[in-house]
């Protein structure tokens, strides 16, 4: 750990924008996944193709990806825009697939009950179908963090400063120490972000503890995000 | 588009096909790693995932532990492995890849076994079948799409990582994408990308064909379709208030 404590304020800073790194992905997926599951699920013709489209983005490898998004957007190699829009675009591909399961497990005389007592489609999306949705939409969205935090580390081999470098610059300098301070300081990241999604959980969606048959929809969907069957 | 069209011109540029490291020496390479880590993970994980799927013990170990190594970060355990095992052959990243493509597998296996319906083993064991029989003849046929599905998702992440792991001198498509960047080659980079890209789709595509076909056949006839399919309305957005599909 002599590592670590030599080069508090390195560190300090590469976790900063790590956490940034992976932040704004997972945002960005959630809210663009939002309207796109939404069509997803309301067509029958649309659900297949977008799905489709969703599994073909995610089976890109990343490095590959980052690479490429300078000829894609015309962004300079170095560019944190290239990590930030990748991932973005995996974190819309798994979660657009978890939007259309989670607004599809809504219970049908649920959402009718809502219309007959006169809720509009706008009203009725926002205040019954998405908080019901919510626990299984939270468990695709805890796979999306995970994966980004992960993933982030990959974009220091373009240069983008974050607790990736750490891996570059200890295999330059023959460093494993170097090397585990990153690997245990991602997972801590990682675990950071998945705490403070559960808590959301907790805070927004008291009734999901409660229900037992979100338990095992949650379940199947962070299954399916791992076997894409 | 610019980029794209010198990035073409190195993939067809005959110099780039020659020796050993052509772009089918390369490719060969990477194929070939991604096969050997797959077969070492497959006999890790799946007779593991199996058993955990089969007699329903210890599911819970195998979800934390999977979720622990999902968040282990691919690049540094590969440059971490090949620091402290003092090696630059390709055992280290083999080793770390290893572990990595395993959760996915652990996952299909398991999850696979479980998707059985419970009365159809119960049926199975009632006409006298072994458990190895029951497990052979019953559960392994009806969960083969995901077994699959778990092996399909792993070769992706095991052709991803690959590329990643030649920050080592190992071969593979990678080094087109480390050696363009040390020189700022970006057509170089560029092409090996689409490359991998290709075999990473190609990859996704043969899964998703077998694993369409390895559903058994009677599985396949007696599947009864969605309830969405049958309201024939629902492709132009218009549904019947208060009309249920048929069950």
């Amino acid at each position: 750990m002599n590592f670590l404590w030599s080069n508090l304020g390195l560190v300090w800073n590469l976790t900063i924008s790590h956490v940034w790194l992976s932040a704004i992905p997972i945002v960005l997926g959630f809210v663009v996944s939002l309207p796109i599951g939404w069509v997803a699920n309301r067509y029958r013709v649309s659900r297949p193709v977008l799905l489709t489209i969703g599994g073909i983005l995610y089976a890109i490898p990343s490095l590959p990806l980052f690479f490429a998004m300078p000829a894609l957007i015309g962004t300079k190699i170095l560019d944190p825009a290239n990590v930030v829009i990748a991932l973005s675009i995996y974190a819309v591909a798994l979660m657009v697939r978890t939007t259309a399961d989670a607004l599809a497990s809504v219970p049908g005389d649920v959402v009718q009950s809502a219309t007959a007592i006169g809720f509009g489609g706008w009203r009725r999306f926002w205040t019954v179908e998405l908080p019901l949705a919510g626990p299984v939409l939270l468990a695709g969205l805890r796979v999306v963090s995970v994966s980004t935090v992960s993933l982030v580390s990959v974009g220091a081999l373009l240069g983008v400063p974050n607790l990736g470098q750490l891996f570059t610059d200890g295999l330059n300098r023959y460093y494993p120490e170097e090397v585990a301070v990153g690997i245990i300081l991602i997972m801590v990241v990682a675990l950071v972000f998945d705490l403070v999604l559960v808590l959301l959980g907790r805070l927004l969606l008291p009734w999901s503890r409660l229900d037992r048959r979100t338990g095992q929809l949650r379940r199947s969907a962070a299954m399916k995000a791992v076997t894409g069957a | 588009m610019t980029d794209f069209i010198a990035a073409f011109q190195w993939l067809v540029d005959p110099v780039n096909w020659a020796g050993p490291g052509g772009i089918p020496a390369r490719t060969g390479e990477h194929i070939v790693y991604t096969l050997l880590t797959l077969l070492i993970a497959s006999i890790i994980a799946l007779p593991i995932g199996f058993l955990i799927g089969h007699t329903g013990r210890l599911r819970g170990v195998a979800v934390g532990v999977s979720g622990a190594l999902r968040a282990l970060p691919t690049l540094g355990l590969v440059v971490y492995l090949a620091l402290i095992m003092a090696n630059i052959s390709i055992v280290p990243p083999l080793i770390a890849l290893t572990i990595l493509a395993i959760p996915p597998l652990l996952a299909g296996a398991y999850s696979g076994l479980e998707s059985v319906n419970r009365s159809t083993i119960d049926a199975a064991r009632a006409i006298g079948m072994t458990e190895w029989q029951i497990f052979a003849k019953v559960e392994l046929p009806l969960s083969l799409p995901l077994v699959l599905g778990g092996l399909r998702s792993g070769a992706l992440q095991v052709i991803a990582t690959w590329t990643v792991a030649a920050i080592l001198p190992v071969g593979g498509l990678g080094r087109f994408l480390f050696d363009g960047l040390a020189v700022q080659n970006y057509p170089e980079m560029l092409g090996g990308s689409i490359i991998v890209v290709a075999l990473a789709l190609v990859s996704d595509g043969l899964f998703a064909i077998t694993q369409k076909l390895v559903v058994p056949r009677g599985v396949a006839a007696g599947k009864v379709r969605s309830d969405r399919a049958k309201d024939p309305w629902r492709a132009f957005g218009l549904t019947v208030p208060g009309r249920q599909p048929v069950p």
